[in-house]
């Protein structure tokens, strides 16, 4: 049991929670896309000293983690959780299997494809006209975790989550 | 603990001056897309400098509890002291000399990553894995390029073949261990060397006869290029000593 007196916020004190919370924590770089979706929250732990949070980097110069570490905490404390402590976990290194279907789905609707399974066949979808007849423009993107491609059918160009 | 200090330097710096190297071209791109890339590169081997710059902090902090950061490692330290292959503060050149560079470290890089992450220093291994990943993009760039440039016009196969002949003799260093490595690098010729000529073959280049190979950047006695990459990456922290924004 926690002590109850590390916290000041009226919710229940329990990872359930802290999850539900964190799902309101948008990354900065893809806002559609929840930090839980994109699965860097590898776990959360509760104890006498606060909220504990391990998050793993996307890519290692990632420059978003700084902002979303600070995004995390400003969100915990607004709901009375002031002790929170971040600790970056890299190993085992982040792979886009655990972005969720949630994820996928926002991602597409977004008009960013979404990686497919690392096991899974590796068409790239426009998300526009949903072909399969697409190219890639460049392996290197606006943001380190996308990739550039245009669809040969609709001509639309658009970014690509890569599998990684 | 010191070995492992000296160690973890060497790979931070190493990542720190090809990524400061490769920002150099930020806006400078022979097209759009290919800047993207090179500054995705440099992007990436600054985060990996990070995380070996963090570690080492920790490292010597624990050690002599002193209270250095990823920041004064990185922006205030001499020429002296920095530990980096010496093919990486090699000047850029033209755009056949920065990707033949890139070629020939990532080819090293991934070789030298794929045993670190088997090492028994778990946070070693860790950012070597999370690495890996990074480092298989930069080998697929890099490489299409050598293959564009080598099997394409006279023009870009004289440039790249001039590359060649000026990079070759920075790459022998890779492979001749510092009493503080961790790795056995010399094991790593072998396979460097088979994807090279793989490549090279692709893009009708040949080897470069054996030639007198340079030293030295591991021990930190480096050729002119870093005092000027160094005066103008720490010249703010240097002015201003530690100077937010």
């Amino acid at each position: 049991m926690v002590n109850p007196s590390t916290y000041h916020q009226t919710l229940p004190a329990t990872k359930e929670t802290i999850l539900a919370i964190l799902e309101q924590v948008p990354d900065p770089e893809v806002p559609v896309l929840s930090i839980i979706d994109l699965g860097i929250v590898r776990d959360v732990s509760l104890s006498d000293d606060g909220v504990e949070v391990f998050v793993t980097p996307t890519y290692s110069g990632c420059p978003a983690t700084d902002a979303i570490n600070l995004d995390i905490r400003l969100k915990l404390i607004e709901q009375g959780f002031n002790k929170v402590k971040i600790t970056q976990r890299l190993s085992p290194a982040w792979t886009t299997d655990w972005m969720s279907e949630a994820g996928r789905q926002k991602l597409k609707e977004y008009g960013i494809a979404p990686p497919p399974k690392l096991s899974g066949a590796n068409e790239v979808e426009c998300p526009q006209c949903h072909s399969s007849n697409t190219k890639l423009l460049s392996q290197f993107g606006s943001t380190a975790c996308k990739a550039l491609y245009q669809c040969n059918d609709c001509k639309e160009p658009f970014d690509h989550f890569k599998c990684h | 603990m010191s070995k492992l200090i000296d160690y973890t330097l060497h790979l931070a710096d190493t990542a720190l001056i090809i990524s400061h190297r490769n920002s150099e071209w930020c806006a400078h791109g022979p097209i759009l897309e290919q800047d993207i890339a090179i500054t995705n590169l440099s992007l990436d081997q600054l985060g990996q400098a990070r995380n070996f710059y963090q570690y080492a902090a920790t490292l010597i902090n624990q050690d002599n509890s002193s209270t250095v950061s990823e920041d004064s490692l990185a922006y205030l330290r001499g020429e002296r002291e920095f530990k980096n292959l010496l093919l990486t503060e090699l000047s850029n050149g033209d755009w056949a000399q920065t990707v033949l560079r890139q070629f020939f470290f990532s080819v090293y890089q991934y070789l030298l990553y794929e045993k670190l992450q088997h090492s028994n220093d778990e946070q070693l291994s860790a950012i070597a894995a999370k690495a890996l990943k990074e480092i298989t993009y930069h080998i697929k760039w890099s490489g299409e390029w050598v293959i564009r440039l080598g099997d394409g016009t006279a023009e870009s196969n004289h440039r790249i073949q001039k590359a060649i002949e000026f990079l070759w003799e920075y790459t022998g260093e890779f492979f001749i261990a510092a009493d503080y490595e961790l790795i056995d690098v010399a094991q790593l010729k072998e396979p460097w060397l088979k994807k090279v000529k793989e490549i090279f073959e692709e893009a009708t280049l040949e080897l470069p006869y054996p030639v007198y190979m340079h030293t030295g950047g591991k021990q930190s006695v480096h050729t002119e290029n870093l005092g000027f990459i160094l005066a103008e990456m720490q010249t703010l922290q240097r002015t201003y000593p530690g100077l937010e924004w």
